[in-house]
């Protein structure tokens, strides 16, 4: 029988399953980090529990880490209290741990795919909404609440219930200056952020084969915005090219077998979705969210909408709430809202080519002045890199603090926060109130957009801006 | 887990669709290491100013909800983070049912874990709830094992709810204890992995470092 790719990878991993039930899936990665896991290690404490695969779980700290100097101790005392907490756990159960202290610490997001620890064919959990992300490699990954972090610790497996699969269809070509995130912001307006709700979402089509691989993560990372727990894309010879080489990828011989496996991972001619959306590319213009919720975002070219021209009376009483809060007046254009704060980062928007996207729009340019900008790099890797290909001093030159790695500003956990008022234009995944600090008001945009909005202090349609 | 047992209780309506769990249990509450104490955080930057002073317009603030233990509000709701806090938030408030048109998908799994109801019901039903419990003191009672919640009087709401969730918070199941009777199965699927795709065990880290990453 014809299999889509979700059905094929979700077979492979049914250890158990009776009608109508939820599946025991088998879990061949399990990523965790600080703020979700404490209560999972204590639960297994108490039942004096191990951890069944210790080998096959991975452990970062990036969700309340200061990006400033890590030759500083953590003032945060509560954060600094969850950090050794993870740390004693890891040495305990015997999971490998990516410390602040290590080379390759990083946005979890960001250093799974990077060290090769994700892996077509997969299943992949962690306790982050945004383990969508790791779908761009045709995994089926997808996020888990503490009780299933405790469960997948103890067992290697997690019950699910079988999501229908929709299928996003994407063509064409993207303008210049339209990314993967303006794509992402552009099918969550058109679906809505609970279109994706009860589905897996598997991304198709010339545009998704065009991307490179950071761009496919930044649409599957976005995945979960629209309600679908899990976005995947069929690996290619692109996914192949990337794993290659990477330091807990497969290797030698036992590259070249999985790859081949890895070639098959594609749906099937005459397999069927639950749904299909079509997407045409080249009319996506760069998206500027002006609510509460992501799929709250217009046009750049747009004016901010009036709540009467919403139908549904709860939507137009949650779009008059979003404009209260935001401090905006319907009808004014998006590129008169001024700006106090950008912040280019998270497992959406700071991998290299985000960066290097964003500094070709800053090269030679200064942000405005009153724009406080901060680029936090998605990795300790991805920073590197950055400093090494001069990213790094082309933000500093034009006046962007240049920080070190972790999920920073996109959650605010850390220090990385907004003033209550403070507008900002952000690259993360997600504008709910007091996202980025309590009061704080946050619009999200591509890194190139938000590069240009430090630049001119407010939002700018970048298609109209000279860049290399 | 406690077993779900049928109570009455008061409602306090939430009028609003895609409340994501950063409102529920806002971020710098997640720096705690225990699973209790989160029910004094529960819609923080809604119940609270920046003094810490109550905010008068927010319904669990209104003398006549304050001891709610149900939950009315719209659509999506529990979306965004996956945040179990939400659920142990909630829990520790006091509410043991949220009723809703749609939940987000973490979030309903976190909740029937953790012994919360979450009940679906159609929109206009929600309306109803919702106009009740706004205009007057609203109580009802919910009866998992007959899926109905009721007023006083006599008005019933029927829901659906999966067989096996019904179940678990009926019976307050343990879910690891249940993975565990599985265990020879998991094993076997181990063993046959190992030789079948012996790939998917990570490999000895090279030595070098990766030199790339787009």
């Amino acid at each position: 029988m014809a299999k889509t790719l979700f059905e094929k990878i979700w077979d492979e991993h049914v250890i158990y399953q009776e009608e109508g039930k939820p599946a025991l899936l088998y879990v061949d990665r399990h990523y965790i980090h600080e703020v979700t896991s404490p209560q999972a290690f204590e639960g297994l404490r108490l039942a004096k529990r191990k951890v069944r695969r210790p080998e096959l779980t991975f452990a970062t700290m990036d969700h309340n880490i200061p990006t400033t100097s890590r030759l500083l101790p953590v003032s945060d005392q509560l954060a600094a209290v969850q950090i050794a907490t993870l740390e004693k756990n890891c040495a305990e159960f015997g999971i490998t741990l990516f410390d602040l202290s290590s080379p390759y610490n990083g946005i979890v997001h960001v250093i799974g795919p990077e060290l090769g620890l994700t892996l077509p064919g997969l299943t992949i959990v962690c306790g982050d909404s945004h383990t969508s992300t790791h779908g761009a490699f045709g995994a089926l990954a997808f996020g888990i609440g503490t009780s299933e972090v405790e469960h997948v610790l103890a067992t290697q497996c997690v019950w699910v219930e079988k999501p229908k699969v929709m299928e996003v269809n994407i063509s064409g070509s993207l303008s210049r200056g339209v990314s993967a995130k303006d794509l992402a912001l552009y099918m969550i307006r058109k679906i809505g952020v609970s279109g994706g709700s009860g589905y897996a979402i598997e991304y198709r089509g010339d545009t998704v084969e065009g991307f490179n691989m950071d761009e496919r993560m930044t649409l599957c990372n976005m995945s979960i915005e629209a309600g679908a727990r899990c976005g995947l894309v069929a690996p290619d010879e692109k996914t192949i090219t990337y794993l290659r080489g990477r330091r807990y990828a497969p290797k030698n011989n036992a590259f070249e077998e999985a790859a081949e496996y890895w070639r098959s991972l594609k749906t099937d001619q005459g397999a069927s979705f639950d749904k299909t959306v079509k997407i045409d590319a080249h009319i996506v213009a760069p998206q500027v969210t002006w609510g509460t919720t992501p799929a709250m975002a217009v046009d750049v070219t747009d004016v901010v909408p009036h709540p009467d021209s919403f139908e549904d009376p709860v939507e137009r009483k949650a779009v008059e709430r979003a404009l209260e809060y935001m401090g905006l007046k319907p009808g004014t254009p998006i590129t008169e809202i001024k700006v106090d704060r950008v912040f280019i980062g998270s497992c959406t928007n700071a991998r290299l080519s985000d960066l290097e996207a964003a500094a070709k729009v800053v090269k030679g340019r200064r942000v405005a002045s009153g724009v406080r900008a901060m680029v936090v790099p998605g990795s300790q890797t991805v920073k590197r890199e950055a400093e090494e290909r001069g990213l790094a001093k082309i933000f500093r030159e034009a006046g962007f603090e240049w920080r070190e790695s972790g999920c920073s500003m996109c959650l605010g956990m850390n220090q990385d926060i907004l003033a209550p008022g403070e507008r900002c234009a952000s690259t993360s995944n997600r504008n709910f109130e007091g996202r980025q600090g309590a009061g704080g008001r946050t619009h999200l945009v591509s890194p190139m957009m938000a590069a240009a909005a430090a630049i001119a202090g407010r939002f700018v349609d970048v298609r109209e801006w000279s860049f290399e | 887990m406690h077993p779900f047992k049928t109570f009455t209780g008061l409602v306090a309506p939430l009028d609003r669709r895609d409340v994501d769990t950063d409102q529920i249990i806002p971020k710098q509450f997640l720096k705690l290491i225990e699973r209790k104490g989160f029910g004094n955080y529960l819609f923080f930057n809604w119940r609270f100013d920046e003094r810490g002073e109550p905010k008068a317009d927010f319904v669990l603030n209104q003398s006549q909800y304050k001891k709610a233990s149900i939950l009315v509000t719209r659509s999506n709701f529990g979306c965004g983070s996956s945040r179990e806090h939400a659920v142990w938030a909630l829990l520790d408030y006091g509410i043991k049912t949220v009723i809703a048109e749609s939940f987000a998908d973490i979030f309903y799994s976190n909740a029937y874990k953790n012994g919360l109801l979450l009940i679906t019901l159609k929109p206009d039903e929600i309306d109803t709830i919702m106009k009740r419990a706004t205009e007057g003191t609203l109580y009802l009672t919910v009866d998992l094992e007959a899926q109905k919640v009721s007023e006083p009087s006599g008005l019933e709401y029927r829901f659906e709810i999966p067989k096996f969730i019904k179940d678990r918070l009926l019976e307050g199941l343990d879910d690891i204890g249940l993975t565990l009777k599985h265990e020879s199965k998991i094993a076997e699927y181990e063993a046959k992995m190992k030789t079948a795709r012996p790939w998917v065990i990570p490999a000895k880290p090279s030595p070098k470092k990766t030199s790339q990453s787009g």
